[in-house]
């Protein structure tokens, strides 16, 4: 199973290093992991997808919730917004295949943000799977390289909904 | 030999005993190093164990500056240092400190801060650095502390501005202690200690996630309580969490008032007394059979302070196959890691058992009555089991059996001393035959199984108990990784007392090629060790030697009767086993008894 796990974690040297060593040691695996910065310059928020069972997941959120300099550690189980970016490097030789890539960027409403003769870089962002089918359609016309963020996580404003999900309730207060 | 310059500035040195009082009135400006001093006597440190390098000069210089206000003891190995604070944080309850140069002085130290933090004991251990300029260039003695101990601490910290550093140690002392205790590291490079600073007694760090503590939850309490009183066959399973919390008395209270049977983990003996008639002794892969047996036929296990450890539970499958789990325990991560329980309960165990005493306190006699009433059929089957197989040796005329030292020592201790253990067969013959009455009065590495933990840790018990007689029971295995110890215990004449249990090879190691390997003993053998009465002579100690059951007695009353640091020989039955085992892995069905 996948989770979204969003650490809350102050934003001091050693910190993110210390959530990846907890991983590492304790055999969780990091599918991706972003950082940065919050409202709050004094916390970073670390998004980390993982796979993993329930159980492994609960332990994951509280053997992070047990160290020092973590303030909060969430499962993103509410509706939530997931997005990832990646930059792509793609041959573009012909006029024709430069077509029909833009038609591309159009339908998954990518930007062209550099290009040569024979190439485009093309940014892309929306969830995992979208971003990958991006690439994929767009192997055919020779990738040379691709850089993707991990995933970022933000929940849903639900202004009509009240958010009832038992297990983000019983993670929470875990805690 | 004669330096009058180096002799010269040593007696100038000694003339000036410094060490400036504390003045609360005024924020003086300090060099990190004395800022660090200070710091560690607000947090009511006293004593201090360590070795000095070049990282730490400036410590040391403030170490000599306030030598009447903090005791510091120079080990020989930095093994040693953090060893010998864990004994003196284990004995008292108090946070051990330890202090270590750079380079080498943290890799020799990390052996004892994961010992200490496999078994939840606080520490503060402050490791020199290279100055913050040079970090991360190869400097001479660097390595990265902060990254090699992150994960065997609770907390860690690399202080780069002496601005920090109060706070840094006054926090790092709330960590260690708090919650479920631990090891805390200091990382204090070289200029960081030399510059000055504006001291203020206890800063508070501008930056601490204090997570508060929960108040007991009286519902699930009362529904712990209600399972209990309609258990037929309920076991108390505790560990070091009844030991940390110093939660013995509450305990008792309850499981008296229902009497109710217990058994400790090895990192619980002492928590409830083993000579209690409640008491079944240890569970797990050497407890007694009478102790496993009931965990296995239990309708109902309350597991507090514990953490379902594999040498307690073997196959986790068949662990306590019947049992419904209450789990009650501080550290939230320990809850379902290993088995998940049908209740649980976040909680201190003095907290949690204090609100089940009282929610029992408040019920009707007749409820308790009847619920006694319940338990006659398993005490009778308890009963039973305990009369089938109790822990028992071979007596031998010719030979000391292992059992009868511990046997010995505890008549001659008239069962008062506090133990300290190293690991292997000589650990597992002092859980099983010497009766523990208090907390604290067994001290050994658990989770780690640390080989050479016994005699620093000894030396640790010692100075934190002055009045209390201090046993290092060990192998001779153990005794050869730090013996180098004993003469710490000389210099600073702390009365030492080392029982080397020599069956003349790596036993515990032995017991397993013997049963799983086809008796190939590999690598086993250590006929070929060291006098070890001539070894303590030539530290200065007294070495004694007993080789018979007819001298055994009279060595242990020569050695433990008295101030001195003694190293007590006992040449015992080389190929013994302990017994009961449960192999690795296996259920309680698979226990070998003889």
């Amino acid at each position: 199973m996948r989770h979204t796990i969003s650490i809350l974690v102050a934003n001091q040297a050693g910190e993110l290093s210390r959530i990846v060593g907890l991983f590492s040691g304790r055999g969780y695996n990091i599918d991706t992991i972003s950082v940065g910065k919050t409202l709050d310059p004094k916390l970073s928020r670390a998004t980390i997808v993982t796979i993993g069972n329930e159980t492994t997941v609960e332990q994951i959120v509280k053997q992070c919730s047990q160290l020092t300099r973590v303030r909060e550690v969430r499962v993103v189980a509410a509706p939530h917004i997931e997005r990832e970016m990646a930059l792509i490097d793609v041959n573009a030789k012909s006029g024709v295949e430069r077509q029909e890539i833009l038609n591309l960027v159009g339908i998954f409403r990518a930007k062209v943000v550099d290009m040569s003769h024979d190439k485009i870089v093309l940014e892309a962002s929306g969830n995992s799977d979208k971003v990958d089918t991006f690439i994929e359609l767009l192997k055919p016309f020779g990738v040379n390289d691709v850089t993707r963020t991990g995933c970022v996580a933000i929940n849903r404003l639900s202004p009509f909904e009240k958010i009832e999900d038992d297990t983000e309730e019983f993670l929470t207060k875990s805690l | 030999m004669n330096n009058p310059a180096v002799s010269e500035s040593f007696a100038a040195r000694t003339a000036t005993v410094v060490s400036p009082a504390l003045d609360l009135t005024q924020q003086p400006t300090l060099r990190g190093a004395e800022i660090l001093i200070r710091s560690l006597i607000e947090n009511g440190v006293d004593t201090v164990f360590g070795l000095p390098g070049g990282a730490v000069l400036h410590i040391y210089d403030e170490i000599w500056r306030y030598r009447d206000q903090i005791n510091h003891y120079l080990v020989r190995h930095e093994q040693g240092a953090v060893h010998a604070a864990e004994g003196y944080a284990r004995a008292s309850g108090k946070v051990g400190v330890a202090l270590v140069t750079s380079g080498p002085g943290a890799t020799n130290a990390v052996t004892g801060i994961a010992t200490a933090y496999m078994d939840s004991v606080p520490l503060v251990v402050i490791t020199g650095q290279v100055p913050t300029g040079v970090i991360g260039t190869d400097a001479f003695q660097e390595v990265n502390t902060f990254g090699i101990t992150m994960p065997i601490v609770k907390h860690n910290y690399l202080v780069r501005d002496v601005r920090d550093l109060a706070a840094v140690v006054n926090e790092a002392f709330y960590i260690a202690k708090s919650g479920k205790p631990g090891p805390v590291v200091i990382d204090i490079p070289k200029d960081v200690s030399a510059q000055m600073c504006t001291y203020t007694e206890f800063e508070q760090t501008s930056f601490s996630f204090q997570k508060p503590e929960r108040p007991i939850d009286s519902d699930a309490i009362n529904c712990a309580v209600e399972k209990i009183l309609q258990a037929k066959s309920p076991i108390f399973y505790v560990g070091g969490g009844i030991v940390t919390a110093d939660a013995s008395k509450e305990l008792l209270r309850f499981v008296e008032r229902l009497q109710l049977p217990v058994t400790p983990t090895l990192m619980g003996i002492g928590g409830f007394p083993t000579t209690h008639p409640l008491s079944l002794g240890m569970l797990g892969m050497h407890g007694t059979f009478a102790a496993n047996m009931s965990v296995s036929e239990s309708d109902l296990l309350i597991a507090i302070g514990v953490r379902f450890d594999d040498r307690v539970t073997g196959k986790l499958a068949t662990f306590a196959p019947q049992a419904e789990i209450i789990h009650i325990d501080i550290d939230p991560s320990n809850i379902g890691k290993n088995k998940k329980p049908h209740f649980s309960l976040v909680a201190d165990a003095k907290n949690a058992l204090r609100a089940m005493a009282e929610n029992l306190e408040s019920r009707e006699t007749k409820e308790i009555e009847s619920s006694k009433a319940l338990r006659a059929d398993w005490w009778k089957q308890i009963e039973e089991w305990q009369k089938a197989a109790p822990l028992s040796c071979e007596y031998s005329e010719s030979e000391i059996k292992p059992q009868m030292v511990i046997e010995e020592l505890y008549q001659v201790t008239k069962g008062e001393a506090i133990i300290v253990t190293d690991v292997g067969q000589h650990q597992m013959w002092a859980a099983q035959f010497y009766p523990f009455k208090r907390s604290r009065q067994w001290l050994t590495s658990g989770g780690l199984g640390t080989m050479g933990f016994g005699l620093p840790a000894a030396i640790g018990a010692q100075l934190a108990c002055p009045n209390k007689r201090v046993v290092a029971v060990v192998g001779d295995g153990g005794f050869q990784m730090t013996n180098q110890e004993i003469i710490t215990a000389i210099q600073y004449r702390i009365p030492l007392k080392v029982l080397i249990m020599n069956n003349g090879c790596l036993g515990m190691v032995r017991q397993w090629q013997e049963m799983f390997y086809d008796r190939a003993y590999s690598e086993v053998d250590l006929s070929i060790s060291p006098d070890f009465v001539k070894l303590a002579e030539a530290y200065g100690a007294k070495g004694l030697r007993a080789q018979k059951p007819s001298e055994l007695t009279a060595v242990l009353e020569e050695g433990l009767n008295n101030d001195d640091v003694v190293i007590m020989d006992i040449v015992v039955t080389k190929e013994e086993n302990v017994f009961p085992i449960i192999p690795a892995g296996q259920d309680t069905r698979n226990m070998i008894l003889k």
